[in-house]
């Protein structure tokens, strides 16, 4: 998806499709998805809940379920296709030494049993193979990079010693001890509270830059992506619909469905006025899509959309969108009226800067 | 605005939990009104007691303190059975999560109607079958779906029934519990515009908890932010964010991420520091700074936001 030069690419997915086996029927979870990770970037990939957003990195990880299986397409990384793993072997290659992942709710990814220490220290051993002493320093290097002080003490205390925000904290830890290339947080804050999904979030920035990780990130909140991503990919019924820096998906969304979820934002809204509401709900994944996937909900469907699946067009060389709104022969539409103020601030801000 | 009618009083509230060593004072002197007609949120962290309030106004959680009244009566402590039934109806409450809230074997005709068959507050069956038809088609579900279990529904669907079951009962003042923060972005406001149509058609009055400070904003008229079991701000919505006094609320606001990425990146985020208060010496009481504005402050704070106040920092 267009040369990006100054940046190598570090990971990337091509015409990947997964497929999932469930009660004798087929779903197909990604529908022939492809995209570029590049090195020491942010990535966020928004999308509702079944949209395919944790399946796909999932795949990456070698974490699919077992009745789910990837069809055809690529993963690449280095000189491997992860897509033909096939053992776990394979895997323990790739997890944690390469790609490590910080998940959604830290009340359960601990174990309960050890202390924090040492589930930090296991990683420390078994991925940077340093034993004893050195290892000990290492792991509480690692907790005071995390934020986490008197460390000494915090090494020997259990996770039911620690707070929510805490533990996400003591998760990072585990992730970054693997010593991983690229960082996957999957909702890493959902679980949290406002004030501290800031710290945690301002945390995960400081990490990258200090370790040089490369992030993706997974999420539904749009706030999470303005504050962390450098680019963002919008993914909807399986499907990557629009990607691009995060100004131009902001500011300029091209993809009804981007639009959509922008103005369903509260932020958006005008007091005692509707707010804005996408109709209907996502299409079935069980059955075969024809089309645009959106079309059914979306008020600026073209007769085109519930016939052909529009390809990528191009709207710069790092925006790419998934609709027929933006081929020649369409007529020309306008975003929302709620938008175009929006749309408007964010260009004054880009401006300004 | 002091001449509307008060629909809910709170009155010094205490909850307080377990006896002797293990006591745990959840809530603390907590007061405050809610009008006819208005949407009062309740906003705060985990573990900040906002549920508690709810709860206690569900009468589900005991009070060890304090009044709350309905329409002027109080709802708590020994009450005659007629009042007690009436507030049984009068306040219903709409629950977080919609999968949780549902009982999986039952039918939604029989999830809606259970208020009533409680309350036997209809003559016979067909009554009863029309109130939950009615019920289903006000949160725009079909009137098929009674037949259904919780199951076949999604999230969205499913906290509508819930918000059915709450709306059969004919009640003037409904507690929101987090109500949409299980739900996905597109559906949530979805939902948020059935409240508030359904707050416009029946005059319901709503107490809205919830974290989450940007619906928070969108749908309340009056705001309470709650901490450590104790309201330190409340204010019109709009006051209350346009200019935050007590430190906590503005570290709060502060926090609330802005689906700007220039704005985000560039905002400072206020960290609240609990031992900056002098309180042993000097406690704080809750004031009223300027019209319908009250804040939790001691004397020298008080001093030092009213200054704050005239620059309009």
């Amino acid at each position: 998806m267009g040369d990006n030069n100054e940046k190598s690419r570090i990971l990337s997915i091509q015409n990947l499709i997964i497929k999932f086996k469930l009660r004798g029927q087929v779903l197909t979870a990604i529908r022939d998805i492809s995209l570029d990770l590049y090195k020491g970037e942010s990535l966020a990939i928004v999308g509702e809940s079944g949209s395919g957003k944790s399946v796909l990195v999932k795949s990456i990880m070698g974490l699919l379920d077992k009745n789910g299986f990837i069809d055809q397409g690529k993963i690449l990384y280095k000189d491997y296709d992860l897509s033909q793993f096939s053992t776990e072997k394979d895997w323990l290659k790739i997890r944690g030494k390469e790609i490590a992942m910080v998940t959604q709710d830290p009340m359960t990814s601990l174990n309960p049993l050890k202390t924090v220490g040492k589930q930090i220290e296991e990683c420390v051993n078994l991925h940077q193979g340093l034993k004893g002493k050195e290892a000990y320093e290492r792991t509480l290097k690692l907790l005071r990079d995390v934020g986490i002080h008197d460390v000494e003490k915090r090494y020997k205390q259990y996770p039911h010693e620690f707070s929510g925000g805490m533990r996400q904290r003591i998760v990072i830890a585990i992730a970054v001890a693997c010593n991983p290339k690229i960082l996957i947080c999957d909702e890493p804050t959902t679980a949290l509270d406002v004030t501290i999904q800031a710290q945690i979030l301002q945390l995960l920035k400081n990490l990258q830059e200090m370790y040089g990780l490369t992030t993706i990130y997974i999420t539904h909140d749009l706030g999470v992506v303005a504050k962390v991503a450098d680019r963002i990919a919008v993914m909807y019924a399986g499907d990557i619909i629009e990607v691009g820096k995060t100004h131009e998906v902001f500011f300029d969304g091209k993809h009804p469905y981007t639009w959509a979820l922008l103005s369903s934002l509260p932020q958006l809204g005008a007091k005692g006025e509707e707010l804005y509401s996408i109709k209907g709900t996502p299409p079935n994944l069980f059955n075969e899509i024809k089309g645009d996937a959106f079309a059914p909900r979306n008020p600026y469907a073209l007769n085109i959309d519930f016939v052909e699946r529009p390809p990528f067009f191009k709207v710069t060389e790092t925006h790419y969108a998934k609709t027929w709104l933006l081929h020649s022969d369409a007529p020309k539409v306008e975003p929302p009226q709620s938008l175009q103020a929006f749309f408007e601030e964010g260009r004054r801000y880009a401006y300004e800067q | 605005m002091s001449n509307r009618e008060v629909v809910l009083e709170v009155k010094n509230l205490n909850v307080t939990f377990s006896k002797g060593k293990n006591k745990f004072r959840a809530i603390r002197d907590v007061s405050f009104e809610i009008y006819k007609g208005e949407t009062f949120g309740l906003v705060g962290e985990s573990g900040s007691g906002k549920t508690t309030i709810g709860r206690s106004i569900m009468r589900i959680n005991e009070v060890t303190g304090g009044e709350i009244l309905f329409k002027g009566k109080p709802i708590n402590g020994k009450i005659s059975k007629d009042w007690d039934q009436e507030i049984t109806q009068k306040i219903q409450m709409i629950f977080q999560d919609p999968m949780a809230s549902l009982n999986e074997r039952a039918k939604v005709d029989y999830i809606i109607s259970e208020g009533l068959v409680n309350t036997k507050k209809y003559k016979n069956n067909a009554e009863r079958l029309e109130k939950v038809r009615n019920a289903l088609l006000e949160v725009g579900l079909l009137p098929e779906f009674a037949s259904r279990f919780p199951h076949e529904f999604s999230g969205g669907q499913r906290q509508r029934i819930g918000i059915a079951r709450a709306l059969v009962m004919e009640p003037e003042f409904i507690i929101a519990d987090e109500p949409i923060s299980a739900l996905d972005v597109s559906i949530r406001a979805q939902v948020l515009n059935l409240l508030s149509n359904l707050q416009k058609q029946n005059d319901l009055t709503y107490l809205f908890i919830a974290h989450d400070l940007s619906i928070v904003r969108f749908i309340t008229d009056r705001t309470a932010v709650i901490y450590k079991g104790q309201i330190v701000e409340l204010a019109e919505t709009e006051k209350l964010f346009s200019n935050p006094i007590h430190p906590y609320t503005r570290a709060l606001i502060s926090a609330v991420p802005e689906p700007n990425p220039y704005k985000e990146r560039a905002k400072t985020i206020e960290i609240y520091d609990p031992s900056q208060h002098n309180y042993i010496k000097d406690p704080p009481s809750f004031v009223e700074i300027e019209d319908g504005h009250f804040v939790l402050a001691n004397e020298e704070e008080l001093t030092r936001y009213r200054t704050m106040f005239k620059i309009g920092v």
